[in-house]
């Protein structure tokens, strides 16, 4: 008996350590891990501001960046960022400045943006692998230098949204009122655009471009439904997107299938889990709630 | 009434969005634990004066002094509770956090609440009796409750001067009563208070000066002096119904009021 459990023991540990003896799979759950952290911390923004259609436009947005890095040959993380964070700063202006809707403007400019990066790549003789491993994430192929990039950048992101939470969390809350405290309500709604921007940049390489939003918003809003503070939120926001991240790789790796798609749809799988039996908010729970309740009353 | 006692000075203040005026040629002064009641119809500038004496709008002309200063050297000293309806009621905060939301225009950037925001926040929390719900998230809380946790976070800022923009617009009447012996403490303790409402029954009995506005300033003054068929007439135009009755006018709101 005791003999089997350490065979077990023995088994689970090969399990979870035998993969990593490949380095992509050491790079690719170190990006995974670093993606997760990044797009909740940003992300339980986006969730709580109901900003997520913007988050979905500048990953997007991100195509003419990285087009124009693959057809002039310069760093593509530098065109993503550069379109990504071009892209939110013209929509922050143009709704400011016209009497169009917030939403509008990210529709036309998104995918402007986007057009403009399919232009460049039909320009191309024969685009390379590089281009569509963006599009669709490709995390085995993160290199060391994209993760060093990739944690500075994330780092920063970090450290911005630690450094002025209160701002963040005042301005999101309620612009009108920190305004008239003397915040810097537009300099901080510019700040976040431009953070939102860069995390969606960071997550592009592991995930791909139209699975950046999963995210930004699936695991935040998976926390929405368990805590009730913002920074709550982020933390618990943070322990799922790891979590989705981890499962969602290892499970790529045994069953073959593409690593990005796989991380997101454990993440959805929590989120399903949270929206069926979280505690107080959850369907199920509310439900038993209801038929108890009735059940007292004799009906 | 000598200029060092006025909390509020406004001279020709013109304002407006987009060219459009909504407010024109506004001249008065408030001194200090006045309880000042701005009455008019919708639309008649009553937000836009709030808003402006905050910064928040550009005046196109004109001065505001508060407390013998411009906006930017008064903002501690002014504090604001919006229309609850604007509020986003299911944001993931505590009443507590938002009490100390107040706080953040004195500690400024980079610096996380203390003792002293504490201690604020919480004798904020007690002046308004919501200690015990300090816990709660805002989505559990009550109409009156509500209002009376945007007033403390302006209490929370130890501000002088509160702006309160339609306070008691929704509350029955024992939740009304509440506020307005609320606003009566924080006048006995100093503060002035300015608080914008469509409900003239209510600025007739509570308020000791009354504001009418529509655009213009019709009338300022002891309500038992403003409120006049004419000057009511003139402010509210065709949104009044107005009886006389032994005592003097009856006034009431056409429509829904």
């Amino acid at each position: 008996m005791a003999d089997g459990s350490a065979l077990l023991t023995a088994g689970i540990w090969g399990w979870i350590v035998d993969p990593l003896e490949f380095e992509f799979m050491q790079r690719a759950l170190l990006a995974v891990v670093l993606v997760g952290i990044v797009s909740a911390v940003v992300g339980a923004f986006v969730v709580v501001r109901g900003m997520a259609f913007i988050g979905d436009a500048l990953a997007h947005a991100s195509f003419a960046g990285i087009a124009a890095a693959v057809a002039f040959g310069f760093s593509i993380y530098i065109g993503a960022i550069v379109a990504a964070v071009v892209t939110a700063l013209g929509i922050a202006v143009i709704s400011q400045r016209s009497k169009l809707r917030f939403d509008t403007t990210i529709g036309v400019l998104f995918v402007g943006a986007f057009a403009l990066g399919i232009v460049i790549v039909s320009r191309q003789e024969n685009y390379t692998a590089d281009l569509f491993s963006f599009v669709f994430g490709s995390v085995l192929g993160v290199s060391w230098g994209d993760l060093q990039l990739m944690s500075a950048l994330g780092a920063i992101v970090v450290a911005l949204v630690a450094l002025f939470y209160k701002e963040l969390l005042f301005t999101s809350y309620d612009a009108t009122v920190a305004a008239a405290t003397g915040i810097p309500t537009q300099l901080i709604d510019y700040g976040l655009l431009v953070l939102i921007a860069i995390s969606t940049v960071v997550a592009l390489q592991a995930v791909g471009i139209v699975l950046v939003i999963a995210m930004l918003v699936t695991p935040p809003a998976t926390a929405s439904l368990l805590v009730n503070r913002l920074h709550y939120i982020i933390f618990v926001g943070v322990a799922i997107a790891v979590a989705s991240a981890v499962i969602g790789l290892y499970a790529s790796y045994y069953a073959d299938v593409a690593s990005g798609a796989s991380i997101v749809l454990t993440a959805t799988a929590f989120f399903v889990a949270a929206l069926l039996f979280a505690p107080r908010r959850g369907i199920v729970p509310r439900w038993l709630l209801d038929r108890e309740r009735a059940r007292e009353f004799g009906r | 009434m000598a200029t060092n006692s006025n909390v509020l000075s406004i001279q020709d203040l013109w304002a407006g969005y987009d060219g459009d005026a909504a407010l024109e040629s506004i001249s008065f002064e408030v001194g200090t634990g006045s309880l000042v009641g701005v009455a008019g119809p919708n639309g008649s500038g009553k937000s836009t004066l709030l808003k402006t004496i905050l910064g928040l709008l550009r005046p196109w002309r004109g001065r505001i002094q508060v407390f013998g200063k411009d906006v930017n050297g008064s903002r501690n000293r002014v504090g604001y509770a919006p229309q609850s309806e604007v509020v986003d009621w299911d944001f993931p905060v505590t009443v507590r956090d938002v009490v100390t939301m107040g706080r953040y225009g004195r500690l400024g950037l980079l610096r996380r609440p203390g003792a002293a925001d504490r201690a604020a926040v919480a004798g904020a929390l007690s002046e308004v009796r919501l200690d015990e719900l300090a816990g709660r998230q805002i989505s559990e809380l009550s109409g009156g409750q509500q209002r009376r946790m945007l007033i403390a976070r302006a209490l929370a800022q130890e501000a002088d001067l509160l702006l309160l923009d339609e306070p008691m617009v929704g509350l029955d009447a024992t939740n009304q009563h509440e506020l307005l012996e609320l606003f009566e403490r924080l006048r006995s303790r100093g503060k002035t208070l300015l608080v914008a409402t469509h409900d003239l029954s209510c600025v007739a009995a509570c308020f000791d000066l009354t504001l009418l506005l529509n655009k213009k300033l019709v009338a300022f003054g002891p309500p038992g002096e403003i409120f006049t068929p004419e000057l009511l007439n003139e402010a509210f135009a065709e949104d009044l119904l107005m009886l006389p009755t032994e005592g003097g006018v009856f006034v009431g709101h056409h429509g829904h009021g």
